[in-house]
């Protein structure tokens, strides 16, 4: 019974049976997950294959068919300024305010998340990206990399218990992506973050997620570690699974419990 | 439950004042039009005049008409287009995965909108008295009714334009601009509703503006009395804004259920 208890509470999100259809379109066809406290898990699939609109379900975006989803045990849509009070969102594909100041933007978004001693919390975010020389610039001015980690400032603005971040590295050169990664990885154990991610580089789900999500045609194919999920498909990279399932190429699926 | 937290309308009220204040554009749409339609209003209603003086009123309705117009439309645009620079921004995901309430969102967009009315009626109105020694004070105390009724339905109409923009997307953003023009017709904002053919006048009637600006003049033709007006204004107005806010509500609803939100904030 405790042990039920503790499992529950442990559990940050929650996805029950999702289904989610466009007319006869199916873009998620049933699928069920569960995130955990301070695990990090990464959401595979081909263009098309359903992470985009389960992360828009998950920010409350787009309204499921049918199933459930709870996040800290609430329904995002009922509760969703309670549950956006705990989480926090950065896409590689969405700006903030191009004609705002980068502390302008932040100063904003801490108003809005309701942080306390904002100056000292923006200081300190901008620090730890090495970005605290860009504060007085224009945002639109910015480049990617820049960019993105200004968006992973206000990303971690309210010290998110759950945080979906939508392929933070697209768009940056390799050595910007490696401190990226390592950053997110650094502030993600300190904080003991739970994070949703999605990416198509395959080297910063393998460095970064402890659990794979594998989407096709919005179902569920494979979950898993990224060591498990080698090891049942025969492939020798996280980027020759994705291929493999992308091209119809797997004749079986490794679902959760599978492996253990 | 709090639905309305005054630091969060804050927050999304300094990041309009920032976006207004840093872009010489969007200055010159909020305060170079309303100024040229005065300017330009006012030189023909003189014109008229010397034309024929028999109604010596005729300039104070006209210029009085302008300066209320420009309520509405503000007041609206303070909405409509305030959302609109979100979506242009691609800001529009960010603000709608923060924790703020639509009430905030639009409280915020309230605010933004009053502030604008206030500096841009206040330049009109300096300029009306200095240039057609129009005295806009001369309405007196019904100016703040009149002012409220024009707010409120701007704020409806506004509320209105963004939720046929959730429902038929980017292709419908030109409505932030046309939806008060399509209005004007019916509103008798620069003739009275007699004016107007028969059949067209009941339409005219179920549109509150038109009591504000038939008020206006009953006030500058020297009536006193324009309580009925401010009434039936009122009482629309409060209808409109509960259906129109219901309306906004539904179409956002099924925004997400179509991918149609999703579509439009990324």
């Amino acid at each position: 019974m405790a042990a039920d208890i503790e499992s529950e509470v442990e559990t940050i999100v929650s996805v029950e049976k999702l289904h989610k259809s466009f007319g006869k379109a199916v873009a998620i066809d049933e699928i069920s997950f569960q995130i955990k406290r301070g695990e990090v898990v990464g959401l595979l699939g081909a263009n098309g294959a359903g992470k985009s609109t389960t992360i828009q379900i998950l920010l409350g975006l787009i309204a499921q068919t049918s199933g459930k989803v709870s996040i800290f045990g609430m329904d995002p849509w009922k509760k969703r300024v309670a549950v956006l009070q705990r989480c926090n969102f950065s896409s590689a594909y969405v700006a903030l305010p191009y004609n705002l100041k980068v502390i302008e933007n932040l100063d904003v978004f801490a108003q809005l998340y309701g942080v306390s001693n904002r100056k000292k919390k923006i200081e300190e975010l901008l620090q730890l990206f090495e970005v605290d020389h860009l504060a007085q610039k224009m945002t639109g001015g910015l480049s990617s990399g820049e960019s993105t980690r200004v968006n992973l400032c206000k990303a971690l603005l309210n010290d998110p218990e759950f945080l979906l971040l939508d392929e933070p590295t697209a768009s940056l050169d390799p050595d910007i992506a490696d401190k990226v990664r390592k950053l997110l990885a650094q502030v993600q154990a300190e904080r003991h973050m739970t994070v949703l991610y999605t990416s198509h580089n395959m080297r910063d789900v393998q460095e970064l997620c402890q659990r794979v999500l594998f989407l096709h045609q919005g179902k569920i194919i494979a979950e898993g570690s990224s060591e498990a999920i080698l090891s049942h498909f025969g492939q020798e990279t996280l980027e020759e699974v994705f291929i493999a399932i992308a091209r119809n190429q797997v004749t079986t699926s490794l679902l959760s419990g599978e492996h253990n | 439950m709090i639905l309305v937290r005054p630091d969060r309308v804050m927050g999304l009220c300094n990041r309009y004042f920032y976006i207004y204040t840093r872009s010489g554009f969007r200055l010159l749409d909020v305060i170079f039009w309303p100024v040229m339609d005065l300017v330009v209003w006012g030189l023909i209603a003189k014109y008229f005049m010397r034309l024929n003086s028999d109604n010596p009123t005729a300039v104070s309705f006209l210029l009085g008409a302008i300066i209320f117009f420009n309520i509405l439309n503000r007041a609206q645009q303070s909405i409509s287009v305030s959302f609109l620079e979100d979506l242009w921004s691609r800001n529009l995901l960010n603000a709608f995965v923060a924790p703020i309430t639509v009430a905030e969102f639009v409280a915020s967009t309230f605010v933004v909108g009053l502030t604008q009315i206030f500096a841009v009626s206040l330049i009109m109105s300096v300029l009306a008295f200095c240039l057609y020694t129009f005295n806009i004070l001369a309405i007196s105390f019904a100016l703040i009714p009149l002012f409220l009724n024009l707010l409120f339905m701007g704020w409806s109409v506004g509320m209105f334009t963004t939720a046929l923009i959730f429902r038929f997307g980017h292709q419908a953003e030109a409505l932030a601009w046309a939806v008060p023009f399509l209005i004007q017709p019916v509103s008798a904002v620069f003739y009275p509703v007699s004016v107007l053919p028969d059949w067209l006048q009941p339409v005219a009637y179920m549109v509150p503006a038109t009591y504000v600006f038939e008020g206006m003049r009953a006030v500058l033709s020297g009536n006193v009395e324009i309580a009925s007006y401010l009434l039936k204004a009122a009482g629309l107005n409060i209808f409109y804004f509960i259906a129109i806010s219901i309306f906004f509500g539904a179409m956002l609803n099924s925004a997400r259920e179509r991918g149609a939100l999703a579509k439009l904030v990324l």
